[in-house]
This record gives structure tokens, C-alpha cells and sequence, in this order.
């Protein structure tokens, strides 16, 4: 292994990362309102190709990005109608938005596949901070997304904790009862939130189309979103730590790719089972604090509202 | 308020309800269980939509839809299950729906805090309302109604969690808020407390206002009951007294640890012998709940041990429990006692199952004839019996039950707030299942916070606080003063 092996793992961490975490912070503002959204797979894929797909017609990659990220939100709302609207079950919403939205993407990109982009969202190269010795190639020469999953992390940390908007979301997800008696609408906050989970999620499909592998493929999204919800949990919630986890779990994704460069003997499919191992740790450090303290997640977490009901 | 109608699937909750509150004064809205109260609250806090009939305040005729259009004409409601978010600050409780664009954490700290001051209610700010006592989480709720410069102020029932000084400390407290020009409504189905702190009050009975706003000086207890209760006043009698047996449970030295791991129960001695009921006083939150499901099989108990007709069963399932002949009533029914969303066959069979199987399978003639028995001999009215449970009143839920645990005959009966929350005809029914199972030698351990009804039914009765038995009494001379002052730990300074 040498040092630039080493630093092509870092950048990729943090390219990794930056994937992860914009998907992961979508799925969190939606469980912190209390809609569990298990179909951030197929939001991913449909951000990923309709961005990939905008790209070619205008040649645009700003408008290919907003255009994935309306239709992340679009696909989300879908889970919105069925779980905060009609008051379905979300895991089984959820889970068919995953096989909805993979197909619906597979079968929008078909002539797609094997083009080569029509437009890119090439790296930001920072003056002077670029060529600092090893930070630069990790942290300065990366993609705009990586600099926009760092302000959408910003943005969503200081709405959830310093905001009237973000104290009510907080509660709808917490006991979206409270939250009615204290006069928000639930509804409207609830879908708010998984609108908004639904863009962070098409964002980071758009990342990977026109980015991180510019190309689309058919199952290109490769489970990321799911390694997205165990970040959630992994993160207990919390923006900051979510992150951090975004980090560790990146690293595994750059780290599977390179095993074998570096020589190592070790399976890459073991690798990557390395996020959910640590999230059901983490899922046992949580349940075993609950003894003397609330758990992490929002009580309302998974539970429709419906009010008259007694 | 005039002429309230609100129906629900099945049931006419307010059928032409009138109300009518001064500024300034506390208003007492009494009834019994079911007799539409809460409901009616609930339509002025715009919780509910009433179907018809007319809601002004200050002479304004207002139709509520949500309750943030009441909170915006001055009504705030503090329900009796709180609307906090645990896992929230107070100060993010109190702020919750009336909180500036951006928030900043000192500064509505102290804004709370100077609040809370302001009308001498005791708070921490900064501490997550899930560490917070009953008392201090329904000061988070009034609270919240202040925040919001409510005028008019609902208390569904709020000395229920309460300690009888932290109830006293509430007369207080709303004494100062009527004084500063603001409504209290107080809705209780406590006499003494209307009479205490209430200056006018108006009762309901079976959806309809009996009386509107009779002033409580010109009124006693006496007359107000009457009025809630109709034309038959409930009379309880002491049901004859019965010899003693042989001891059936018998628990020593017991300890156990609480929800929280805090020790909740310590070192309780307690014995029922065949033939006697066993009241336990206290109020809630001291040792009973735990004690119940220590006995019950589902707490486990950190020293000493629980004796069935002599057998060590300490640490037993409950399963086994019930095979040693151990009938259990929890205090929660529709969570530990039935299964809301199964039949009310499924729910009759759910301990006896065993008794109706043919190998793997359930024989649902069997089973069925099973639940018809129950229904027909406790008198459960029930529609379809492949129908939910969840469909029952909460009186014919009580009686499936209760019905179920005792059909078997069982030697002890373990039986936490069996009658709460239900209407006349069903404490009665409950109460003399209770006696009968007595006469026929069971032993029956009491948990009630009704002292009246601890009164009427034990034979003995032990009281318990902060986790230990601090006093036994005999219900046929005890002075209600003496068992209060047991209650609260000898009175000194205790609960404030």
C-alpha cells in the first residue's frame, strides 16, 4: 500500500460518506416526525435516474440535480399519502416504495443504459486548500455534493434543535397527539418531513449518477439506502453522530473496492456487513440504556394519528 | 356553552349539555363515570366537533375546529393523560405551540421559569419531563395554558395522580389564577374537593346538565351526590363479615425494583388467609402496583418470598401462578388482562386454553361453549362473541375478566383497581363478584384508591407508602383521618 492508495481510501470515505449521510439525514428528518420510511432504496434510484436521464436531455447537472430531487420528494410523498394521510402501515408502504420506485427506475432509464453522461457535477477545486499535502485530495477536491451533504447537515441540525418548526416536527415524532393539542397540524407536518426525506434521498441518487459513477445502471443504488436506515439508528437520531457514522460506514463501502489493491485477504462480502453488524450493536447499547433512560427514537416512530380516536 | 350534542359510534356522550362559567371563579364540573364530562370539555378545548349546539366566549359565538382555534380564544385544557413529550424539556413543553421563529434555549428558560413564578408554581426549566413526578408534569401543563395567556383554564381531573399535598398546593395555585381574573373549570368526581376549592359547580348526569352553576356555599357533598347519582344513591353496605381460614398467600421480607430501577417495594410482610379481603390503601405510585406483579409472576422480586397455600412460588411464571390457583385482575385491562383486538372468545380461553385443545388445535365449539358460560354467568353484555374485545364497554371488559380469573375457582385473587374507571352498576357487579369469591374461601388482595370502597369491602386493611406497609387498620372503626395520614407517610412533610 502506498500514499496515494491511502489517500484515494480517504477521499473515497469521505465521497462514500457524504453519499450515505445525504440519504441517511432524509430518512432521519422523516423518523424524527414519526414516519419510518423504508423505501429510501427506491427514492435513491429514482433521484439517481432521473437526474442521470435530465442530464442527457438539457445537459445541465444543477437542473438534473433539482429535477432528482423533486422526484425523490414525489416518490416520498407516495409513502406520505398511504402512511400520514390514509394512516397505512409504514414498513409495508415503505418496503413496496423500495420495489416501486427500483422498478419504476429501471424501467424510465432502459435506453439510458451504457450512455455516457450528458453533463457531470465536476469536482470543486478550492483555491490554495487543494493543494495542501493530504488534506486537499480528501477534503478540497471533492464533488459539490460532499460540500452540500456538510450544509444539508448544518441546515437540518439547526432547524431540528432551534427552530419553532423544528421543535413541532420533533413532537409530531415524539407524540404526534401533544403535537395536534399544542395546534401544529400533524399532517402537514408529517408530510413536510417526508417530502423532504424523500429530496435528501434523491439527492444522493443524483450524487451517484452524475458524480460519484457517472453512468446508470439497473440496481446502480447497490442496497446504499438500507446501509442509509441503519445509519439513522446508528446515529441515534442525531445529526452530529449520524455524520460520524456516515464516515465509518463510507469507509467500509471505499474499503470493499480496495481490498484487493492493497493485498489484503479478506472477504468484501464480509465487509459489507460490517454497517449492519454495528448498528445491531448499537440497537443493543440502545436497548439495554432504555433500562433507565428513553430510548433514542421518536416514541411516535412507525405510529399513524388519527384524531378522535381514543 | 348550550345545548351540546356529541355522539360517538354506539353511545350519546352530551345530549344537550349547558354550561355556564363567570370570570374569575373556579367551576367544579361533576358526574359520575360516562356521564359526558370529559366529552364536553373536550368540544369547549375544540378537541371534539359537538354535532350540534353553540359554544361563546365573552359573548362570542365561537365553532372550534382544532384545538389550536380554542387556545386562540383562551381555552386551555389540561387532560388528564398529560400532552407532554417526555423526552422534552419543560421549557420545550411549556413553548410548544406558541414558541418564537427561532428558539433559543437560555432565554425560554427563563421565560418559563419567571412564568412559573409569576403564579408560584413550582418547576425545573432545564429537566426532561420524563424525570419529573405527576405533580411537577401537570405543573408543565398548566404551564402550557399560561404560556398561552389562557383565560380560561380546564382541569380534567387533576388531582387523580396527586398526593393530597400536592392537591392542596393545586387549590392554591388556582386560587391565585381565578383571583388574577382567569376561569377555572375543575371537572372531579371528588365531593370534598368541589367543596373545598370550587366556587360554583354544575353537574352532569348521562349527558345532560341536572344542575348549572349552583353556587357551592349554598350546596353540600350530600345534595351534590344526589344530584350525580339520580334518583338511586348509591348505598354500599359492609357485605357481612366471614370467618377467617387457614392463611392462603403469604408474602415476607418482598423487595423489588420499580419501572425506573429505583427500589419500590421493601421488605413487605402481608398475609391473606382463606376467607378474608386484604385492602390496600395508598396513594398511587407506593409500592402497590409492584407488589401486584411481584405476586403476579411479572416483576421479578429482589429479596424475600411469596407463599400459595404454603408453597414457595417466589419467581414463579405466571403461568405456574395460575395453575397454583392465582387469579389476577391488572390494574392495566386492556394491556395486560385482555387483547383488545381478539375475539372475546379468544380472550375468554386465553388462560384455559390448554382445557380446550384436541393436540395442536383449539376445538372452537369447546372454547366457545367456554365464553358463553363466562358471559351468561358473570353477565357480560357483548354483541357478536367472534367480535373484538375492544368493542366492550369498559364495565362488560371488567366483567370478561374478572369472570375469567375467578371462574376457576382460584385460591387467591390478586385484584389491582378492579372497579377504576367504571360506572355504578359495574363497581357493584365487580364488587360482589369480589365478596363472593371470599365467601367461597379464596383469598382477595385488594389495591384501591378508593378508600371508600377499601372501606366497604376489606376486612383488614394495610396501607402502604414509599414502598413499605406503614400501618394496618380495621375498616369497621378506623378514623378516615388516621388512614389519610398513614397515606402520606404520617402527614409531616411528605409529597411537597
Amino acid at each position: 500500500m502506498n500514499e496515494a492508495s491511502l489517500i484515494g481510501l480517504c477521499a473515497a470515505t469521505v465521497s462514500f460518506g457524504a453519499l450515505l449521510y445525504l440519504a441517511a439525514l432524509g430518512e432521519m428528518v422523516s423518523e424524527k416526525a414519526g414516519i419510518l420510511n423504508l423505501g429510501v432504496e427506491g427514492m435513491m434510484a429514482m433521484g439517481a435516474v432521473t437526474g442521470f436521464m435530465t442530464a442527457l436531455e438539457f445537459g445541465n447537472p444543477w437542473l438534473a440535480l433539482a429535477v432528482a430531487v423533486m422526484a425523490g420528494a414525489l416518490t416520498a410523498l407516495l409513502h406520505g399519502w398511504f402512511t400520514v394521510v390514509l394512516g397505512a402501515e409504514q414498513v409495508v408502504s415503505g418496503l413496496s416504495l423500495t420495489i416501486l420506485g427500483l422498478g419504476l427506475a429501471a424501467y424510465l432509464g432502459k435506453n439510458a443504459v451504457g450512455r455516457p453522461p450528458g453533463a457531470v457535477l465536476a469536482p470543486v477545486d478550492w483555491p490554495v486548500l487543494s493543494d495542501i499535502r493530504w488534506l486537499g485530495p480528501v477534503l478540497f477536491q471533492q464533488s459539490p455534493m460532499v460540500y452540500l451533504s456538510v450544509l444539508a447537515g448544518v441546515v437540518v441540525w439547526f432547524v431540528l434543535s432551534r427552530t419553532r418548526t423544528g421543535l413541532a416536527l420533533r413532537a409530531a415524532g415524539e407524540s404526534a397527539s401533544t403535537a395536534d393539542a399544542a395546534g401544529h397540524s400533524v399532517v402537514g407536518l408529517r408530510l413536510a418531513a417526508v417530502a423532504v426525506g424523500g429530496g435528501l434521498a434523491g439527492a444522493s441518487g443524483a450524487y451517484l449518477t452524475l458524480s460519484l459513477t457517472p453512468q446508470w445502471a439497473e440496481g446502480i443504488t447497490a442496497g446504499r439506502g438500507w446501509i442509509a436506515v441503519a445509519l439513522v439508528i446508528f446515529g441515534a437520531w442525531k445529526p452530529g453522530r449520524v455524520a460520524l457514522g456516515a464516515l465509518l460506514f463510507g469507509g467500509t463501502l471505499a474499503l470493499k473496492t480496495r481490498l484487493q489493491t492493497f493485498g489484503v485477504d479478506f472477504s468484501p462480502i464480509l465487509l459489507s456487513m460490517l454497517p449492519y453488524l454495528l448498528t445491531i450493536g448499537v440497537l443493543v447499547v440502545i436497548s439495554i440504556r432504555a433500562r433507565n433512560r428513553p430510548s433514542p427514537a421518536p416514541a411516535s416512530l412507525g405510529i399513524a394519528y388519527r384524531r378522535e380516536e381514543r | 356553552m348550550s345545548d351540546i350534542w356529541k355522539r360517538f359510534p354506539g353511545v350519546v356522550a352530551n345530549a344537550g349539555a349547558n354550561l355556564s362559567v363567570s370570570r374569575g371563579s373556579i367551576h367544579a364540573v361533576l358526574g359520575e363515570n360516562g356521564a359526558g364530562k370529559s366529552t364536553l370539555m373536550n368540544v369547549l378545548a375544540g378537541v371534539y366537533r359537538p354535532d350540534e349546539g353553540e359554544v361563546r366566549v365573552e359573548g362570542v359565538a365561537h365553532r372550534f375546529r382544532t384545538p389550536a382555534d380554542a387556545l386562540a380564544a383562551g381555552i386551555g385544557m389540561v387532560h388528564q393523560e398529560f400532552r407532554l413529550v417526555p423526552s422534552f424539556t419543560v421549557a420545550e413543553n411549556v413553548v410548544l405551540g406558541a414558541a418564537a421563529r427561532i428558539l433559543r434555549r437560555q432565554a425560554i428558560e427563563d421565560e418559563v421559569a419567571d412564568l412559573a413564578e409569576q403564579f408560584g408554581l413550582a418547576t425545573r426549566p432545564d429537566r426532561p419531563v420524563w424525570q419529573l413526578s405527576m405533580g411537577e408534569r401537570q405543573r408543565v401543563e398548566i404551564l402550557k395554558a399560561l404560556w398561552r395567556d389562557a383565560h380560561i383554564l380546564i382541569l380534567d381531573e387533576p388531582t387523580a395522580v396527586l398526593t393530597p399535598a400536592e392537591a392542596d398546593e393545586l387549590g392554591v395555585v388556582l386560587r391565585a389564577m381565578a383571583d388574577a381574573g382567569r376561569s377555572v373549570i375543575f371537572i372531579s368526581h371528588k365531593l370534598h374537593e368541589v367543596t373545598g376549592f370550587c366556587d360554583e359547580a354544575t353537574v352532569l348526569r348521562g349527558g345532560r346538565t341536572v344542575a348549572a352553576s349552583v353556587r357551592v356555599a349554598d350546596t353540600d357533598a350530600g345534595e351534590l351526590a344526589s344530584l350525580m347519582v339520580g334518583s338511586s344513591p348509591m348505598t354500599t353496605e359492609r357485605p357481612p363479615a366471614h370467618p377467617a381460614g387457614p392463611p392462603l398467600l403469604e408474602v415476607s421480607g418482598l423487595s423489588a425494583l420499580g419501572d425506573r430501577g429505583l427500589p419500590a417495594l421493601q421488605s413487605v410482610d402481608l398475609t391473606v388467609r382463606s376467607g378474608e379481603i386484604v385492602g390496600i390503601a395508598g396513594v398511587a405510585g407506593n409500592g402497590q402496583r409492584e407488589l401486584c406483579q411481584v405476586v403476579a409472576g411479572l416483576r421479578s422480586a429482589t429479596a424475600g418470598t411469596v407463599h400459595l397455600a404454603g408453597d414457595d412460588l417466589t419467581g414463579a411464571s405466571p403461568r405456574k401462578l395460575f395453575q397454583a390457583g392465582l387469579g389476577y385482575i391488572p390494574e392495566d385491562r386492556l394491556g395486560v388482562g385482555l387483547a383488545p383486538r381478539l375475539s372475546v372468545v379468544d380472550n375468554s380461553i386465553l388462560r384455559t386454553y390448554e382445557a380446550h385443545r384436541r393436540g395442536p388445535f383449539i376445538v372452537a365449539e369447546r372454547a366457545e361453549a367456554h365464553c358463553v358460560d363466562l358471559v351468561e354467568r358473570f353477565g357480560v353484555r357483548t354483541g357478536p362473541l367472534d367480535d373484538p374485545m375492544a368493542g366492550l364497554s369498559g364495565g362488560n371488559l371488567q366483567r370478561l375478566l374478572v369472570g375469567r380469573e375467578l371462574s376457576g375457582r382460584p385460591r387467591v385473587v390478586v385484584a389491582a383497581q378492579p372497579t377504576r374507571g367504571l360506572d355504578v352498576q359495574g363497581v357493584k357487579a365487580i364488587q360482589d363478584l369480589l365478596v363472593e369469591a371470599r365467601d367461597e374461601g379464596a383469598a382477595v388482595l385488594l389495591v384501591s384508591e378508593d378508600l371508600d370502597e377499601l372501606l366497604t369491602l376489606a376486612d383488614r386493611l394495610v396501607v402502604m407508602h414509599d414502598g413499605e406497609i406503614v400501618g394496618e387498620f380495621d375498616p369497621t372503626t378506623a378514623a378516615r383521618s388516621e388512614i389519610g395520614e398513614a397515606m402520606i407517610g404520617h402527614g409531616a412533610g411528605v409529597g411537597s
